[in-house]
C-alpha cells in the first residue's frame, strides 16, 4: 500500500538532511510502528508523505497504491487516502469543528468524482463514530481544537479520520500528552478502525502506546535512517535497554 | 502627490458658498452653529493629524466623483429574515412608497424634512449636539457638514421596540452627494437594534447621533456591501448614560472610500461599549475605521474589536483611542485592530493610542498584521480541503473574533454567511 524507497530529505531553511535514504512498505490490514530517539527523522517523515513545505525531497520515491505521493499536493494526498493525526493538530478560532469535518469529507468526495454528503447523513456519520470516543455534541459545536485538552484534541484526531475513513493512517505520537485512560480511549479508536483494507503507520517514541495498539512490525529509525525491524518485541527490547545500544549493535 | 494649495482651493467644497436648508427656529439654529464650527476647523487636510493615512480630498472636493451602480446578482435580500420596521433612502431621500408604516410601539420615528419646519421638537436639545462634543479634542469636519442635510430619520425610544428598524440605503445615481443627518435618543431602560445597509449614493456623509439614557441598550450591525465605486463617511456620536449598553458592528466589503468613525463618551457609570468591524478590501480598497472612546465615568467598559482581510493592493486604516478622564476609575478599556493581508502589495495602517489621566484602570491595546497562518492552512488541507476554500476558512476564523461581537446569534449567523458568499465569489 505505502511504499517508500530510499528517500532522502532535505529542511528548505537550514540545508540540513533530514533523512537518508528510508525504506519502508506497509501493507494493507498491517500496522507498523516506528520508533527512535528525538531527532531521528520519524516526524519528519509523517510531513513529507502529507506534503508539508519546507521540505525538499533529493532522492527516493512514496507510492500510496502506486500513485506517486510526492508529486501530489497535500489535499490531493487526503483525497488520495491519506491521513496525519497530527502530533499537534492547530487550533481554528471561529471554524466550527462540524464545519470543518463537513467541508473536509466534501472536498474529498469531490475530488474522487463523488456527491456530496447529505447533511443528515453526515450528522448521523459523526454521532455513531463521536459516540465511541467520548466526543460530545458540544465538542462537536465547539471551534476546530480551540479550548480543547491534549486529549480532546488527539480524540478529535482520531474523530477525523474515522469520519474521512482514509486507506493508510499516519499517526504522529499521538500518545504524546496523554493520561492512561485518553490513550486507551485514543487506542480504542484506531483500533476500532483496523481492517483489512487499511493500513497504518504508527510513529512513537515510547512503547507504552504500542500495548494498546499492537503492531504487527516495528521499525528503528536513527539519524533519518531505518536501522532494524522486527516484531512487536523489538518495542519492548528498545523500552528495556534504550536507542544506545541499538545502535551501537548497528554501527 | 498633493495638489498645489491653489489648485487645491479650486476643487474643494467652498464652505462659504454653502446654503443651509430652510427649516423652523431650532433646526436653523442646530445649522448655523454646525456651520460655524466647520468654518473654525475647515475641511480635512492631508496634513491633518487624523487624515494622514486616508486621503480626504474625493470626500470634500466639489462633485462627487461618479460611481458606477452596482447590479447584484440577485442575492438574497440583507436581514430579509428579520421581522424589522424597514425605512427606505434613495440617494439620500427617504422613499416613502417602500418604506414600512414607520408605527411600532414602544417608539416613535419621524423624518427630518417632515419636523424640521416646527419651531420646537424633542430632537432641539440633541441634534448638532452630540455632534458638537464629539469636535474636540479631535476635529471631525465631515460630520459638522452635515448641517446640510434635508434628511434622516429622528427616533425616539420609549420603552422596548418591538422590532429592529433597518436604514436601508439604495445608490440610483453615478453622480449622488447625500448627506443624512439621524438622531435616536433611547428614554431610560429604552431598547433599539438598528440595522443599516446599502450602498447609499456616489458619495454618502452621514452622521447617527445617539443618545443612550441610564439603563437603556442601543444595537447597532450595519453592512457597507458591494458597491464598489462609492464612497462614504459616516460618523457615529454616542453618549451613554449610567449602566446603559452600546453595541456596534460593521462589515465592510468593497467601497474604494469608507472612512467610519465612531466617537462615544461615557457620562454615567457602569456603562458598556462594544464597537467592532469586519473588513474585506480587494484592489482599490480603502477601509478606514477611526474610533474615539471617552471614559468620563466609573467603571466603564469599552471594547474596540476590529479586523480587516486586505489583498491586491487593498489599504486598511485603523486609528482607536481609548482616552480616559481623571476621576473616571475602574476604567476597564480593550482595544485590538488586526489585518490578514494576503499579499504583500496589501498594507494595514493602525494607529492605537491610550491617553489616561486616572490611576485606577485597566486599559490594553494591540495592533497586529500578518499574513495566513502556514500551519493552520497545511492541518486544512492535510484533510482535504483545498488551497482557497481553506485560505477562506481561514480567513473566517480571523474575522470570527470581531463578528462575534454581534450579540444576536441570528444576525451574527447572517453576517457570517455574507462574508463567506463574499469570499467564495473571489475564489471564481
Amino acid at each position: 500500500m505505502l511504499e517508500i524507497k530510499n528517500l532522502h530529505v532535505d529542511l528548505e531553511e537550514e540545508d540540513k538532511t533530514i533523512l537518508k535514504g528510508v525504506d519502508l512498505s506497509v501493507e494493507a490490514g498491517k500496522v507498523h510502528a516506528i520508533m527512535g530517539p528525538n531527532g531521528s527523522g520519524k516526524s519528519t517523515l509523517s510531513y513529507v508523505l502529507s506534503g508539508r513545505d519546507g521540505y525538499t525531497v533529493t532522492e527516493g520515491s512514496a507510492t500510496l497504491d502506486g500513485q506517486d505521493l510526492l508529486d501530489m499536493e497535500t489535499e490531493e494526498r487526503a483525497a488520495a487516502g491519506l491521513f496525519l493525526a497530527f502530533q499537534y493538530p492547530v487550533e481554528i478560532p471561529g471554524v466550527g469543528n462540524m464545519t470543518f469535518l463537513r467541508t473536509a469529507v466534501n472536498a474529498q468526495r469531490k475530488a474522487r468524482g463523488q456527491d456530496e454528503i447529505s447533511a443528515s447523513d453526515f450528522l448521523k456519520l459523526v454521532r455513531e463514530k463521536a459516540k465511541s470516543l467520548e466526543i460530545d455534541a458540544d465538542m462537536l459545536k465547539r471551534p476546530v481544537n480551540v479550548g480543547f485538552s491534549g486529549g480532546e484534541k488527539k480524540r478529535n484526531e482520531i474523530l477525523q479520520m474515522a469520519v474521512l475513513e482514509p486507506k493508510m493512517c499516519i499517526l504522529d505520537e499521538t500518545d504524546s500528552g496523554l493520561d492512561v485512560d485518553a490513550m486507551k480511549l485514543v487506542a480504542g479508536g484506531v483500533n476500532a478502525l483496523r481492517d483489512a483494507g487499511r493500513g497504518f503507520l504508527v510513529i512513537t517514541h515510547y512503547q507504552r502506546l504500542l500495548d494498546h495498539i499492537v503492531p504487527d512490525v516495528v521499525h528503528i529509525m536513527s539519524e533519518g535512517r531505518i536501522i532494524k525491524s522486527g516484531g512487536p518485541d523489538l518495542a519492548l527490547e528498545v523500552e528495556k535497554n534504550g536507542y544506545a545500544d541499538l545502535k551501537a549493535e548497528v554501527a | 502627490m498633493a495638489a498645489a494649495p491653489q489648485a487645491k482651493a479650486d476643487t474643494a467644497m467652498q464652505i462659504d458658498t454653502l446654503r443651509l436648508p430652510g427649516g423652523g427656529a431650532w433646526i436653523t439654529t442646530a445649522r448655523e452653529e454646525a456651520l460655524a464650527r466647520l468654518r473654525a476647523t475647515g475641511l480635512p487636510q492631508r496634513r491633518d493629524e487624523y487624515w494622514k493615512f486616508t486621503r480626504p480630498d474625493s470626500l470634500t472636493q466639489a462633485e462627487a466623483p461618479r460611481a458606477a451602480l452596482f447590479e447584484d446578482a440577485g442575492e438574497p435580500e440583507m436581514f430579509g429574515g428579520v421581522d424589522r420596521l424597514r425605512l427606505v433612502f434613495v440617494d439620500g431621500v427617504f422613499d416613502a412608497e417602500a418604506s414600512d408604516d414607520p408605527a411600532m410601539a414602544g417608539l416613535r420615528i419621524e423624518r427630518l424634512s417632515d419636523v424640521a419646519g416646527q419651531d420646537l421638537h424633542w430632537a432641539r436639545d440633541l441634534y448638532g449636539t452630540l455632534e458638537a462634543r464629539g469636535q474636540t479634542p479631535v476635529a471631525r469636519p465631515l460630520a459638522a457638514l452635515t448641517a446640510l442635510a434635508t434628511d434622516g430619520v429622528l427616533i425616539h425610544v420609549t420603552g422596548k421596540a418591538a422590532r429592529p428598524v433597518n436604514l436601508i440605503y439604495h445608490h440610483r445615481s453615478e453622480t449622488s452627494d447625500a448627506a443624512l443627518h439621524h438622531v435616536i435618543r433611547l428614554d431610560a431602560g429604552a431598547e433599539l437594534t438598528v440595522l443599516e445597509n446599502g450602498p447609499a449614493a456616489a458619495r454618502f456623509n452621514k452622521v447617527m447621533e445617539v443618545d443612550v439614557a441610564d439603563e437603556a441598550r442601543f444595537h447597532h450591525v450595519r453592512v457597507q456591501g458591494r458597491d464598489h465605486e462609492r464612497r462614504a463617511a459616516t460618523h457615529i456620536f454616542a453618549r451613554l448614560g449610567r449602566e446603559s449598553a452600546f453595541k456596534s458592528f460593521t462589515m465592510t466589503a468593497n467601497g474604494v472610500m469608507t472612512r467610519n468613525e465612531c466617537v462615544i463618551e461615557f457620562t454615567g457609570d457602569d456603562a458598556s461599549a462594544h464597537v467592532a468591524g469586519a473588513a474585506m478590501g480587494d484592489g482599490d480598497f480603502h477601509g478606514d475605521d477611526t474610533v474615539f472612546i471617552t471614559h468620563d465615568a466609573e467603571r466603564c467598559e469599552s471594547r474596540q474589536v476590529f479586523k480587516k482581510v486586505l489583498r491586491n493592493g487593498a489599504t486598511g486604516v485603523f486609528q482607536g483611542k481609548i482616552l480616559v478622564k481623571p476621576g473616571a476609575q475602574k476604567t476597564d478599556g480593550y482595544q485590538i485592530s488586526q489585518a490578514l493581508l494576503l499579499d504583500d502589495d496589501s498594507q494595514f495602517l493602525a494607529k492605537p493610542e491610550l491617553e489616561i489621566y486616572a490611576d485606577d484602570v485597566a486599559c490594553s491595546h494591540g495592533s497586529t498584521s500578518g499574513a495566513i497562518d502556514e500551519d493552520a492552512l497545511y492541518y486544512l488541507r492535510s484533510r482535504g480541503v483545498p488551497k482557497p476554500i481553506a485560505t477562506d476558512l481561514l480567513v473566517l476564523s480571523f474575522l470570527a473574533e470581531a463578528v462575534e461581537e454581534i450579540a444576536e446569534e441570528s444576525l451574527r449567523d447572517e453576517i457570517t454567511a455574507r462574508i463567506a458568499s463574499w469570499l467564495e465569489r473571489r475564489r471564481g
